[in-house]
C-alpha cells in the first residue's frame, strides 16, 4: 500500500504484510496498488487535534497506527529492547455489508523482543477484521485489542497523569507493560499535520508520547527448549525502562521516489525527546525529511527537511542475507551533532518468507559527539550517552517498491 | 515331484483347454468383481478422508449444528472461552449453478483466521502484474476455486461464473485458486462476510472450527464448550463429525463386497465341476500312476496344484479386469459406485498391493476349494478298482444329505434372528451362504426323489427318456457336479432379482405417496442456496390454475449433543397422499404437543416408539413433540423426522420454502402454468417438474444404483452357463464308451443328442428349481434382514414371477443346448473306436 511513506509507516506495513502474507491473503506486488482514495477522509492543515478523542481510533481515515519502541531494563541490570505496533485499515470493503464479518476495518498487530542475549529478535504477530468483542479500535480513547493482545489507555484525571497498558502473548515473549508519559501528547509538524513529502497531500496526522515510564513483567521462553515447556514456566521478569509511543492516521500515499527510509525516535536523558525521519532517494540522497526536538525548558522545535543531517558512520553486513546496514549514524540538527550506536549490531529482520522483505529496526544508544561547536558540551574523549531510542531503516537489501 | 507335477498335472489344464479356460474365466470374474468394488471404494474413501481431513485441518473440535445453520453471534462467545486457543467460523453452502445440475460446495472463511485452525484452505490470489490487490481475498464477489473445482468448471482466474442464491443469481470472479486443496476436492473458498451476502445468509454460520489451548484436558474443553450452545448445536471432534458421513457408505460397500464374494463362491463351484470331471475322465490314468509308484498324497498335492493354478490364473486376470473395471467406473459413474454418496469428489485410482494380494490368495482359494473334494475323491480311490472298465460311474454316487441340509438351514433362520455386528449384518450374509450350502447338499436327495417320482415325466415311455431318467437316479452326483454352479447362480440371481424388484415397486409406490401433487417447482437442488420466499410462494399461489398448494422445508437436527445430524422435513401431511407409514396414524387427537412421524431409520437407531416424546430443537429452543407414527423413507438412511408445515412455522419463525407442490384446478394445462411461474420468478433460476417425469428420474437414478447389482445378476448367470456348458462337455466325453455302446445297440447318433440334451435339461431343471427355492430364502434374508440391518429399510416382498419363469425355462433351454452342442464331439466319434477302447 504505501511506500516510503514515512519512517514509521515502513515497519507497520510490513508488520501488517508479513501477517496479511503468512494469512496467504496477498502477494507482495499487490502492497503497491493505490486504490481509489476518495473514500476516506483526507489530511488537511486545518484540522485541530482534541483530546483524548484523538487518542482513539480514526475509521476514516485510511491507516493508522500506535506505535511503542523502547528499552527495558530486568532486576540483573540485562538491557532489552521492545516493540509493539498496532496497525488500522480501512478496506473499502463492505461498506453496504450488513454481515457482522464484513472486512471494513482490519487490525494488525507486531510485538518483538531484541536481547542481546540471544542471537534473533524475537517476533510475533496477529491480523483480524474488526469484530467486537473479539478484536476493535475505540473511537473515544486509545483502546485497541486482537483477542488477548491489547493495548489501552486509562486516564487518571488530568491528561499528563494517565497510563497506558500493553499486554502481548506470543509463543516464545509475553509481556504486560504499564506506560506512564512525563507529558502530555508532543504534536509533530504543524500542530500535528505532518508533511511527508514536498507536496502537501502527503501528509498524516501525528502525535508522540516520549519518555514513557514503564514497569511490568517480561518473561521469555528459552528457545530450543520445545514448544512443550510454554510461557507458564518460564520465569517473570520485573522490567522497567523508557519508551516512546506514536499515533498517526492519514489516508494519502507517496508516489514512488525513494529506496527506503530511515527514523529514530529518542528518549534523551535530560527529559527532552528527539523524533527524526528522512526518505532517502536510490542515490542516498534525501527526498524529504522532518523531526521534532524537545529540549527541557525550551520551546519545541519542528524541523525542516533542511535542519537535519543523517551521515552513515560505520556499517555492518549481515552474514545471513550479505545486505550491508548503516548501524552506526551522525545526526546534526543544527549545532547539535549525536551520534547513533545500536544496542546489537543484528537487528536485522528477515521476513522473506513472508513479506519478501528484509530490514533492520532496532534499540540504539545516542551519544554526544566530542566534535560539537556549542561551547555548552564538554569535549571528552568517549562520548557520554544522553538518550537511548529507536532506529528504523529499510530499503538496504532491495528497494522496498514493494512497500 | 515338480517334473511330475508339471508333466502329468499342470499340463492336463493345457490338454483340456476350453474347460481350463472356462474355470479360470469364472475365477477371474469373481475377482475382479470384488477387487473392483474395493478398490472403487476405497479410493472414492481416500478421497473423501482427504476431503474431511482437509476441510478440518488442525482443528481439535467443532461446533456443528443442522443444514440450516446458526446464529452468529455465537462465534464470538466460542472465540472468547478461554478453552479455547484459535477459533474460525466457516458458512459452507452448496449453489447451483444455474441452467445446470451441477452444484459448487463453497467454503466461507475467515481469511485471517484460517492460518491457525485450517491452513491447507488459504486462498492465494491470481498474481496480476499490472494493478495487483492486496485485499483480493477479502472482496465480496472474490471466488477462489480448488485444482479440481477449476478443472471441472473449466475456469480461470478472471472468469466470471454465475451461481444461484434463493431464485437470484450472483456473478462471481474468479479471483485465484486454493492450491493446498488436493486434486480431488471440487471446492470453492471465499470470504464470509462476501459469502452472507452473497447467499443470503447474513447472520448464518454452519460451523466453527476451533484449536484448544494444550493445557487442558480436552473432555473437559469440549464440556465447558457444549455448555455454551444452545440445543440443536453440538460439539465434536473432527473424526467423529466425518464418521457420521463415513459409516451411511459402509453398510452399501459392505454389501457389493459380499455380494462380489458369492460370485467367488460361485467360481468356486465351476473349479469344483470341472475337476470333478476331469478326475472322473483320467480316473484310469490316475490310477496307473498310482499303480506306477505315485504316492496317494503326490497324487493329492498334484490335484490341488491344478485347482491353485486355475485360481492363481483367475486370480491375475481378475486383477487385471478389476483394475481396469475401476478406472471405467470412475471416468462412467463416480466414486460412488451411482450411490450419491460421494459428490464433488473426483477420485484417483491408485494401486492397493494389500487388496489385489487379498483378492488373488481368494482366487487361490477359491481353486483350491474346488480341487479339494475332487482330489480326495481321487485319492481315496484304490488303483485297482478304477483300472476297472466302466469304474467312472462309481464317482457319481453320491447319498442324499438330509441332516446336513435341515441342519444348516436350521443354523441358517437362527442366525437371522441376531442383530447386526457394527451395524454390518455379518450374520445374514453367514445365514445366505448356509442356504447355498443347503441347496447343494439338497441335490442329490432331491434327485433321488424326483427320481422316485420319475421325474413326473408322462412322457418318459420312450428308450430315450427312460435312459435319461435312469442315468440321473443312478448316478445322482452327476446332477451335483453338473448343477452346483447352476444352483449357486441361479440363487443368487434369482434372489437379486426378488430383491431388487420388490424395492423397485416400494420405491415406487413411496414416490406416489410422498409426490401427491401435479406439480413440483424448486428453487434449487442443492438445500443451503436454494429457497423461496413467502413473497414469492404467494404470487405463485396466485396464478390462475392452482387450486392449493404443498410447500415443502427442509432442515436438519441433532436430537442431542454428540448425536448426529437428523433430517427434518417440514410439508403438509392431509390430503393426497399422506405419508408411507409402516406404523401409527396420521390423523392425530392428542393435540397437547404437536405431532411427529420419524423414518423407520430413525426407529431403529434410536428405539423410539410411537406415543413417546421427541424434543427438537427448533429456533434455537427445545420443542416437544409426539410420536405419532413410523413412515418409510428410501432417501434418508441416517434417519428423519416429518413434522407439519404450521408447527415448524410456528415453532421455528422460518418462513422459507426448499420445493413448492402444485394442486392444479381440473382444467389447468401444467405446461401453461410452468411458463406462468417461469414469467413471474425468472426463467433459469427455479427448477419444474412433474411428478410422473421427477418418478422416472428418481428411477432412473435407482437403477443405477442397482446397476452393479444388475451386473453382478448377469455375471452370475453366465457363470452358471458356463458350468453346465463344460460340465456336459466333460461328460460326453468320458462317457464315450458308454455312447459307443448304445450305439452298437442301435441308437443312431442323433438320439445320443437327445439322450445328452434331455439329461442336461432334466439336471439343469433340477438346479434351477433347487436354486429357485434357495434364492427365494436369500430374497427372504436379503429383505428382512439384511437390508433391514443395513439401511434401516423394510420393503413389501414382490416376486417377479413372469421374469423368474423366462429366465428358468431359459436356464434349462440354454443347459440342454449346452449339453448337445458340447457332446457334439462325443457324437462323432466313432462308435467301434469308442467301443474297443475298453479291449
Amino acid at each position: 500500500m504505501t511506500r516510503h511513506r514515512h519512517p514509521r509507516l515502513p515497519h507497520l506495513l510490513t508488520a501488517l504484510l508479513t501477517t496479511l502474507l503468512t494469512a496467504g491473503i496477498l502477494t507482495l506486488p499487490g502492497l503497491a496498488a493505490a486504490t481509489d482514495v476518495g473514500n476516506f477522509a483526507p489530511v488537511t492543515p486545518d484540522r485541530a487535534l482534541s483530546f483524548p478523542r484523538d487518542f482513539g481510533a480514526h475509521p476514516d481515515y485510511r491507516t493508522e497506527w500506535w506505535y511503542i519502541t523502547g528499552w527495558l531494563t530486568d532486576a540483573q541490570g540485562r538491557e532489552r529492547g521492545f516493540q509493539v505496533t498496532f496497525f488500522r485499515s480501512a478496506t473499502g470493503i463492505g461498506a453496504d455489508n450488513p454481515s457482522r464479518f464484513a472486512p471494513r476495518q482490519l487490525l494488525l498487530a507486531h510485538a518483538a523482543i531484541a536481547d542481546p542475549g540471544s542471537d534473533h529478535l524475537r517476533h510475533a504477530e496477529r491480523a483480524a477484521r474488526v469484530l467486537p468483542p473479539l478484536t476493535g479500535a475505540e473511537p473515544t480513547d486509545t483502546q485497541v485489542w486482537i483477542g488477548d493482545w491489547t493495548l489501552r489507555r486509562t486516564p487518571n484525571g488530568g491528561s499528563s497523569e494517565d497510563t497506558y497498558r500493553t499486554r502481548i502473548e506470543a509463543d516464545d515473549f509475553a509481556f504486560d507493560l504499564t506506560l506512564t508519559p512525563a507529558g502530555p501528547p508532543v504534536l509533530n509538524g504543524q500542530a500535528g499535520f505532518s508533511q511527508k513529502s514536498p507536496n502537501p497531500q502527503d501528509a498524516s496526522h501525528y502525535y508522540s508520547r516520549p519518555q514513557l515510564e514503564v514497569t511490568g513483567e517480561l518473561r521469555l521462553v528459552a528457545t530450543g527448549n520445545g514448544s512443550e515447556k510454554g510461557k507458564g514456566n518460564s520465569p517473570a521478569h520485573r522490567v522497567t525502562g523508557r519508551a516512546w509511543l506514536d499515533h498517526e492516521w492519514s489516508t494519502a500515499y507517496l508516489p514512488e521516489q525513494a529506496q527506503g527510509w530511515d527514523w529514530i525516535g529518542i528518549n534523551l536523558h535530560d527529559g527532552g525527546s528527539l523524533m527524526a525521519y528522512r526518505m532517502r532517494r536510490a542515490d542516498d540522497s534525501t527526498l524529504w525529511a522532518g523531526g521534532t526536538l524537545l529540549r527541557p525548558g525550551q520551546p519545541k522545535r519542528v524541523l525542516g527537511p533542511d535542519e537535519i543531517c543523517f551521515t552513515p558512520r560505520r556499517h555492518w553486513q549481515s552474514p545471513r542475507t550479505g545486505t550491508r546496514y548503516p548501524v552506526e549514524w551522525t545526526l546534526e540538527i543544527d549545532d547539535l551533532r549525536l551520534r547513533l550506536r545500536p544496542l546489537m549490531d543484528d537487528q536485522e529482520l528477515d521476513s522473506r518468507r513472508s513479506t519478501q522483505t528484509i530490514y533492520w529496526e532496532g534499540a540504539v544508544r545516542v551519544l554526544k559527539e566530542g566534535a560539537a561547536q556549542d561551547s555548552a558540551v564538554e569535549t571528552k574523549p568517549e562520548p557520554t550517552e544522553i538518550g537511548r531510542g529507536y532506529l528504523e531503516m529499510t530499503g538496504y537489501w532491495q528497494r522496498q517498491s514493494s512497500l | 515331484m515338480t517334473t511330475i507335477l508339471r508333466h502329468i498335472f499342470l499340463a492336463n489344464l493345457w490338454r483340456r483347454r476350453l474347460p481350463t479356460a472356462l474355470s479360470v474365466l469364472a475365477i477371474a470374474l469373481g475377482v475382479a468383481l470384488g477387487l473392483a468394488v474395493q478398490l472403487i471404494h476405497r479410493g472414492a474413501l481416500d478421497e473423501f478422508e482427504r476431503g474431511v481431513r482437509l476441510l478440518n485441518g488442525q482443528a481439535d473440535l467443532q461446533v456443528l449444528a443442522g443444514a440450516s445453520g446458526f446464529d452468529d453471534s455465537l462465534y464470538a462467545r466460542i472465540a472468547q472461552l478461554p478453552e479455547v486457543a484459535a477459533a474460525s467460523p466457516v458458512l459452507e453452502l452448496s449453489a447451483r449453478l444455474p441452467g445446470s445440475r451441477e452444484t459448487l460446495r463453497i467454503l466461507g472463511v475467515d481469511v485471517l483466521r484460517l492460518g491457525a485452525v485450517n491452513p491447507s484452505l488459504i486462498p492465494e490470489p491470481a498474481s496480476a502484474e499490472d494493478a495487483p490487490d492486496l485485499l483480493a481475498t477479502l472482496r465480496e464477489d472474490a471466488l477462489f476455486l480448488s485444482p479440481a473445482a477449476a478443472k471441472r468448471l473449466a475456469l480461470k482466474p478472471g472468469d466470471t461464473l454465475t451461481l444461484q442464491a434463493g431464485t437470484e443469481e450472483r456473478q462471481l470472479r474468479i479471483a485465484g485458486r486454493v492450491p493446498a486443496a488436493g486434486v480431488g476436492q471440487a471446492l470453492a473458498v471465499m470470504d464470509i462476510a462476501g459469502a452472507q451476502l452473497q447467499f443470503s445468509r447474513i447472520g448464518v454460520l454452519t460451523r466453527i472450527d476451533l484449536r484448544l489451548r494444550d493445557d487442558r484436558p480436552p473432555a473437559q474443553a469440549r464440556d465447558a464448550i457444549a455448555a455454551q450452545l444452545p440445543p440443536g448445536l453440538t460439539v465434536l471432534p473432527p473424526a467423529q463429525a466425518a464418521n457420521e458421513s463415513l459409516g451411511l457408505t459402509r453398510a452399501y460397500r459392505v454389501n457389493l463386497t459380499m455380494l462380489a464374494t458369492i460370485a467367488l463362491l460361485t467360481g468356486g463351484f465351476l473349479v469344483f465341476s470341472t475337476q470333478w470331471l476331469a478326475v472322473v475322465r483320467r480316473r484310469q490314468e490316475l490310477a496307473f500312476l498310482r499303480a506306477l509308484g505315485l504316492t496317494r498324497a503326490e497324487l493329492w498335492r498334484g490335484l490341488l496344484a491344478e485347482g491353485a493354478l486355475l485360481g492363481l490364473l483367475g486370480g491375475f486376470i481378475g486383477a487385471v479386469l478389476a483394475y481396469l473395471l475401476a478406472a471405467l467406473a470412475f471416468a462412467a459413474v463416480g466414486g460412488d459406485l451411482g450411490a450419491g454418496f460421494f459428490r464433488g469428489l473426483s477420485p484417483q485410482l491408485s494401486w492397493q498391493w494389500l487388496a489385489t494380494l487379498i483378492y488373488l490368495a481368494l482366487g487361490v482359494a477359491a481353486g483350491l476349494a474346488g480341487a479339494w473334494l475332487p482330489a480326495r475323491e481321487a485319492a481315496r480311490t484304490a488303483p485297482a478298482q478304477a483300472l476297472k472298465a466302466g469304474d467312472e460311474a462309481e464317482a457319481y454316487r453320491a447319498r442324499p444329505h438330509w441332516v446336513a441340509t435341515l441342519g444348516s438351514l436350521l443354523l441358517a433362520a437362527l442366525l437371522c434372528i441376531l442383530p447386526p455386528l457394527w451395524g454390518i449384518p455379518v450374520f445374514g450374509y453367514l445365514a445366505v451362504l448356509l442356504i447355498l450350502l443347503a441347496a447343494i447338499l439338497a441335490l442329490p436327495g432331491v434327485t433321488q426323489v424326483l427320481g422316485g417320482l420319475r421325474f413326473g415325466l408322462a412322457f418318459a415311455t420312450g428308450p430315450i427318456p427312460q435312459l435319461a431318467q435312469a442315468r440321473l437316479t443312478a448316478a445322482p452326483g452327476q446332477t451335483v457336479v453338473a448343477g452346483a454352479g447352476v444352483v449357486a447362480s441361479v440363487a443368487l440371481a434369482a434372489s437379486m432379482a426378488v430383491m431388487v424388484d420388490s424395492f423397485r415397486g416400494s420405491v415406487d409406490d413411496w414416490l406416489t405417496r410422498m409426490l401427491p401433487a401435479d406439480l413440483y417447482l424448486r428453487a434449487s437442488d442443492s438445500s443451503a442456496s436454494g429457497f423461496l420466499a413467502p413473497e414469492q410462494i404467494a404470487q405463485v399461489r396466485a396464478l390462475p390454475g392452482v387450486r392449493d398448494i404443498y410447500p415443502v422445508r427442509f432442515d436438519s437436527v441433532r436430537l442431542e449433543a454428540g448425536a448426529p445430524a437428523i433430517s427434518l422435513i417440514a410439508r403438509r401431511i392431509d390430503g393426497a397422499g399422506g405419508l408411507p407409514l409402516v406404523a401409527g396414524h396420521l390423523q392425530v387427537t392428542d393435540t397437547d404437543r404437536p405431532p411427529a412421524w420419524i423414518s423407520e431409520a430413525l426407529a431403529d437407531q434410536r428405539a423410539l416408539h410411537i406415543g413417546e416424546r421427541l424434543e427438537l430443537p427448533l429456533g434455537g429452543d427445545l420443542q416437544s413433540f409426539i410420536i405419532a407414527g413410523i413412515w418409510r423413507d428410501y432417501a434418508r438412511q441416517h434417519g428423519s423426522i416429518v413434522i407439519r408445515m404450521d408447527d415448524y412455522r410456528a415453532l421455528s419463525g422460518d418462513a422459507l420454502t426448499n420445493d413448492l407442490g402444485l394442486m392444479l384446478t381440473p382444467n389447468a394445462e401444467p405446461e401453461m402454468l410452468m411458463q406462468a411461474i417461469r414469467d413471474t420468478l425468472g426463467e433459469s433460476v427455479s427448477e419444474m417438474i412433474l411428478p410422473g417425469d421427477l418418478r422416472a428420474m428418481i428411477l432412473t437414478i435407482f437403477d443405477r444404483t442397482f446397476l452393479v447389482t444388475y451386473l453382478m445378476e448377469g455375471i452370475a448367470v453366465l457363470i452358471g452357463l458356463f458350468g453346465i456348458a463344460t460340465t456336459f462337455a466333460a461328460l460326453a466325453s468320458s462317457r464315450r464308451k458308454e455312447f459307443g455302446i448304445l450305439r452298437h445297440l442301435g441308437l443312431r447318433r442323433r438320439d445320443i443328442g437327445r439322450l445328452l440334451g434331455l439329461e442336461a435339461a432334466l439336471g439343469a431343471l433340477l438346479a434351477v428349481i433347487v436354486g429357485l427355492v434357495a434364492g427365494g430364502g436369500i430374497a427372504w434374508v436379503l429383505i428382512e434382514v439384511i437390508n433391514r440391518q443395513s439401511f434401516h429399510w423394510s420393503m413389501d416382498l414382490a416376486v417377479p414371477g413372469g421374469l423368474l419363469a423366462v429366465f428358468a425355462s431359459a436356464m434349462v433351454l440354454l443347459a440342454a443346448g449346452a449339453a448337445r452342442f458340447a457332446g457334439a464331439q462325443a457324437m462323432r466319434q466313432d462308435a467301434v473306436l469308442a467301443v474297443r477302447e475298453d479291449w
